[in-house]
């Protein structure tokens, strides 16, 4: 478990990294936190000819504000972003995640948008900006581009991002007003990818109703799946929202609290219908429809009751 | 007074070291030596065609190649079986490098030396071997039944049978006792592949020098004496120009007494060729297919009883997959066959078992060895007779223990060692009032209420065993206390991160009536001492300590008569305290022990006042006699040696809370609760560490572990990625209590508790969620997955 022979680049800033990329072409590989990268590299399942190391390039070690969102540079680790206030304040949906993301030692080395950029379907955050419809920023010597989540996951470990470009950042969306996020999953250990996992944005309008509802499920088919089931739940009833019938007891899917929670499980069916998971040696694919389905409907709930705390908070 | 040492818990000395990076493990030792790396058959059943070396001998930093056929006849032979047994009719061990057949995944076909890893790493890339796969054999049932063979000349796959029967006191076999009972169940089980796996892999590390013609070895290894004298014989090699030498061990449980490995013997081999120094370390992936797995069997159980649940006839068919190759003999099966019986009088009791060979990573010990499948199977049974009857758990068991008076007590089986299996003490019914106690049991139904009207579902589970412990043949112990009085402890065994240290120096310090401080202890390094057998089967604290108490007396014996003559006393008027050898009841009459080892080593030659003493003109005793007596040796040491009739039989009883959850299927163990008899205890903070530790690796092999192969002999999950080893997030806080029934056997009262821990966790897991689910749980480990599938088959 050594890595084939390769050429080590350690660019000292971002143009120079740049440069070293174009000229690697499709033999360059970048090289951040390394969790995943470096594994495959030992045995000996990537074979890139040039290893282009940005842990030196500080400027991209960053976590800012943006009006509209939060903007994480490529040398963001996880652990700095999952730390921040001002990116927790703007996108909660953050710091959910990323508590999700393997361990902390991990998290201390592995960084957001290199997790972005693996693209692997089983990963929190290709799920994260998916669902916000975030976006990944892309250079090259004279051009920068920006690459919107739904057309960045092209298939399991498979992003936009050419050879010889450098991702440079990420942008994740804030959260707007009278919404809310959960994040949701079952692993076989803490820490693992999940078998199952679902994450869910509700909107609701000032009298508390739901005025668009979506769910992202990881582990569930070749890119991360955004499902819309504003259809489900759109103008239903506020009462019952948060409270009894939030708390993930509830509900088999059938368990009804009247049509509003018949609603939600409805969601989470449509959620579950839509994923394509296989079976392995951790779970069958019918245990893993059926934990989205379950997932599906605690974060969804568990969404639209945060998006009804921060309706009461505002009032 | 000194403290009392024996018995307390005393926090360990090599903590420090090894918790703050300090140890020294084998990839720690050799830097700037030559490192190997192996290629690896990458079909489950092949023949080799042929084997093209030409693109890797362009690599720069290369130094040689081996296949089979570069190998000397002695080095290239099959590798010893290491315990034969008369029904192992057809043992079959691999060569060092594959000749011409492969039968795993992981064999080793081409052995690389380059200057560094990532060297031979790469021309390994390059070594082109031509095979010629078939199909492979997979899994216990269908190699019995296949025409396809493991090995050319076993037919049906079967390497070993083993029938064992013990017949009821009227004098009936098992089956008729079985037939005439009340009531009989039948059915079966599964219990599947897990592993050792420490977290450092094996590894080996030679040294050759030339101009002395000697060879050191540093291996990682459970058995340094064994290691120095099968390379010797392999190597044609005096036995005394080799010296083997266990450094630091990153784990070891089990799979590590295993040897000797192929690269314990290539590497050495090539070092001396080479006269270069060779290392080779295993990588993880190289551990999960080419060192050893065990546990996997599918027993059939036949079970006859009364309306008290007691057990009048049982009867266990066996068949054990022994993967391709049984250098470690029959160990571990007639382990399981031998403890299924338990803490139970069994009415009559048959057990049969074939060992089959499939094309899959060969099967040895792993801590357990054989018992955490016997522990299912017979704890199974309990529990279905309890369910079958309407009794509670703990009362069927009740009705079946062996009684306090009834010890010694002789299961009429044939153990592990060869030798009758006898119970030397315990006391079964005490250990599960004491569990009842400590886990509740009674009033666990009321917890189940209240969790149930929260929407949450309990269970409660519980496992009993007995364990043999203290496998002979022997061990021993070697004492000296030098002129500094410092005392110098030694045993051949080796340590793998058991606290040997600690326990070891505080039995010396406890017998020699020393400081703890002034102990130090030496295992596994054959330099120190070359005599033993190895560190396995809980065997460490029993054989060697008892060896080195018996060793301590010695020392401890010819210090007072040193003593006496130079205080002028009777031997049996002195006591050692605190180091110093003093008349009892006679302040300030004494001498200290290093002046005591000074005396025993009469000098020509002084280096320092102390030994000035103990020179000729200093005044001896008695002019009239030799310096040294007849019968007396120089130096202030003692050997001694332990080794007992029989094994000293441990036991524990096991119980656990288990929250299964009604949606996802997820198995949380909420409560874990241990009672546990090793006799007397050294130093019950370590007996408890081993206790935890095995549990740990018992909730593994219950609800994480599986070594998943598929169809071709592929192992599917050859990672930490994707085999389940628990963390710590999923070990639940472990609750002990101990009982105490010291052996009768061995002079310290103690027994073995390495594996302890690990036995019945499968068979208390089962027990628990089967107790939440209401669904019959007959294989593990269990998944939710596969819980979400019992539920849904059972509507």
């Amino acid at each position: 478990m050594k890595p084939p022979p390769f050429e080590y680049h350690a660019p000292r800033s971002v143009a120079e990294a740049m440069e070293v990329l174009a000229a690697a072409g499709p033999e360059g590989k970048v090289l951040a936190g390394g969790q995943s990268l470096i594994p495959l590299l030992n045995m000996r399942l990537v074979a890139p000819g040039h290893l282009v190391d940005v842990n030196r390039l500080t400027e991209l070690d960053t976590v800012e504000a943006e009006p509209g969102g939060v903007r994480v540079g490529a040398l963001a680790r996880h652990a700095r972003v999952e730390r921040s206030a001002g990116a927790a304040a703007a996108q909660p949906l953050l710091r959910q995640a990323l508590r999700l993301v393997a361990h902390p030692v991990i998290r201390n080395r592995g960084t957001v948008v290199g997790s972005l950029v693996h693209a692997d379907p089983a990963a929190e955050l290709p799920a994260v900006l998916a669902l916000l419809g975030g976006s990944v920023r892309l250079a090259r010597p004279g051009a920068v581009r920006d690459v919107p989540a739904a057309g960045f996951f092209t298939g399991p470990l498979e992003s936009a991002a050419e050879p010889g470009e450098l991702a440079v950042s990420a942008f994740f969306p804030a959260l707007g007003p009278r919404c809310g996020t959960a994040f949701h999953e079952v692993a076989r250990r803490h820490g693992d990818y999940a078998l199952a996992g679902v994450a869910a944005l509700v909107s609701l309008d000032d009298g508390l109703r739901v005025t668009a509802a979506r769910a992202v499920c990881v582990s569930a088919g070749p890119v991360p799946v955004v499902v819309d089931v504003t259809g489900h739940v759109a103008g239903t009833s506020p009462a019952v929202v948060s409270g009894a019938a939030v708390s993930g007891a509830a509900g088999t899917g059938t368990s009804g609290a009247g049509a509003f929670a018949d609603g939600w499980a409805a969601a989470a069916r449509a959620v579950a219908g839509r994923v394509e998971p296989e079976d392995d040696i951790h779970a069958s694919a019918a245990y893993r429809r059926h934990l989205t389905c379950v997932l599906a409907e605690r974060a969804l709930r568990e969404a639209a009751a945060s998006a009804a705390d921060d309706v009461g908070t505002r009032r | 007074m000194t403290t009392r040492l024996f018995g307390e818990p005393v926090p360990r000395r090599e903590d420090p070291r090894l918790l703050t990076g300090r140890g020294r493990y084998l990839d720690d030792l050799g830097a700037g030596a030559l490192e190997a790396a192996f290629v690896r058959s990458p079909h489950a059943r092949a023949r080799i065609l042929d084997i093209d070396v030409s693109a890797a001998i362009e690599v720069e930093g290369l130094v040689a190649i081996y296949t089979w056929e570069d190998l000397p006849e002695e080095v290239g032979a099959p590798l010893p079986l290491l315990i034969p047994h008369p029904a192992l009719t057809r043992g079959r061990t691999a060569r060092p490098l594959a000749r011409d057949v492969v039968r795993h995944v992981g064999e080793p076909v081409v052995m690389v030396v380059a200057r560094d890893r990532y060297l031979a790493e790469d021309a390994c890339a390059l070594i082109r071997v031509d095979y010629e796969p078939a199909e492979a054999v997979v899994g216990v049932e269908e190699a019995t039944r296949s025409a396809r063979l493991v090995h050319d000349d076993v037919p049906g796959n079967v390497g070993a049978h083993l029938v064992q029967e013990v017949p009821s006191a009227a004098g009936l076999g098992a089956r008729e006792a079985i037939d005439a009972a009340p009531h009989t169940l039948s059915f079966r089980l599964d219990i599947e592949r897990s592993a050792s796996m420490p977290l450092e892999g094996r590894g080996v590390y030679a040294r050759w020098d030339a101009d002395d013609r000697s060879l050191r070895i540093y291996s990682s290894t459970q058995t340094s004496t064994s290691v120095r004298m099968a390379v010797a014989a392999r190597l044609g090699l005096p036995l005394t120009k080799v010296e083997v030498i266990a450094p630091d061990v990153g784990g070891g449980f089990g799979v590590k007494i295993v040897h000797p490995w192929p690269e314990e013997v290539l590497v050495p081999w090539a070092a001396m060729l080479l006269g270069r120094e060779v290392k080779w370390t295993e990588d993880r992936r190289e551990h999960f297919v080419s060192s050893a797995h065990e546990r996997a069997q599918v027993q059939h159980v036949r079970v006859g009883f009364d309306d008290a649940g007691r057990v009048l006839g049982l009867d266990v068919t066996i068949l054990h997959d022994h993967g391709a190759y049984t250098p470690y003999g029959i160990i571990v099966p007639i382990i399981t066959a031998t403890q299924l019986p338990g803490p139970y009088r069994l009415g009559a009791y048959r057990v049969e078992f074939s060992s089959v060979y499939t094309n899959t990573v060969q099967v040895t010990p792993y801590r357990g060895a054989g018992r955490p499948q016997a522990a299912f199977c017979m704890e199974r049974t309990m529990d279905r007779i309890a369910a079958h009857l309407g009794l509670d758990r703990t009362a069927v068991r009740e009705a079946n223990f062996i009684q306090p008076d009834e010890f010694p007590y002789d299961q009429g089986l044939t153990f592990q060692d060869g030798r009758p299996l006898i119970y030397d003490s315990g006391d079964y019914p005490e250990s599960l009032r004491m569990l009842k106690e400590l886990i509740g049991w009674d009033s666990f139904g009321e917890l189940r209420a209240r969790a149930a009207a929260e929407g949450r579902r309990l269970g409660i589970g519980l496992g009993c065993y007995v364990e043999g412990t203290g496998v002979g043949p022997y061990e021993g112990g070697h004492v000296q206390i030098t002129s500094d009085g410092r005392v110098h402890v030694s045993t051949g065994l080796t340590s793998q991160g058991q606290g040997h240290e600690t326990a070891f120096a505080q039995i010396a310090a406890a017998e020699l009536g020393v400081p703890l401080e002034r102990v130090s202890v030496v295992t596994g390094d054959t330099r120190r001492f070359g005599y033993a057998v190895g560190t396995f089967a809980s065997r460490a604290a029993v054989m060697s300590g008892n060896a080195i108490a018996l060793a301590c007396r010695r020392v401890r014996e010819k210090a007072l008569r040193i003593a006496a003559d130079a205080l002028e006393a009777d031997p049996g008027d002195l006591e050692i305290v605190d180091g110093e050898v003093r008349v009892a009841g006679t302040p300030g009459v004494a001498v200290p022990l290093a002046t005591v080892a000074v005396l025993a080593n009469p000098l020509r030659y002084a280096f320092d006042a102390e030994t000035a003493r103990a020179t000729q003109f200093a005044g001896t005793p008695s002019p009239d006699r030799p310096p040294v007596a007849e019968g007396e040796e120089p130096g202030l040491e003692g050997r001694d040696y332990y080794s007992p009739i029989r094994s000293t039989f441990a036991s524990g009883m096991h119980a656990a809370i288990v929250e299964t959850d009604p949606l996802t299927a997820e198995i949380r163990v909420l409560r874990y609760a241990v009672v546990h008899d090793c006799g007397n205890l050294v130093n019950p903070m370590i007996v408890e560490g081993q206790i935890h530790g095995g549990v740990a690796q018992g909730v593994g092999g219950a609800l994480y572990e599986r070594m998943v192969y598929d169809e071709h002999g592929q192992l599917l999950n050859a990672s930490f990625m994707d085999f389940l080893m628990p963390y710590v997030t999923e070990v639940p806080r472990i609750e002990t209590a101990h009982l105490r029934t010291p052996s009768p056997l061995n002079p310290l009262g103690i027994k073995g508790a390495g594996e302890a821990g690990v036995i019945p966790v499968s068979a208390v897991i089962a027990s628990a969620v089967e107790d939440a689910e209401g669904i019959r749980i007959d294989r593990m480990p269990i998944s939710p997955s596969e819980l979400f599938d019992l539920r849904r088959a059972a509507g």
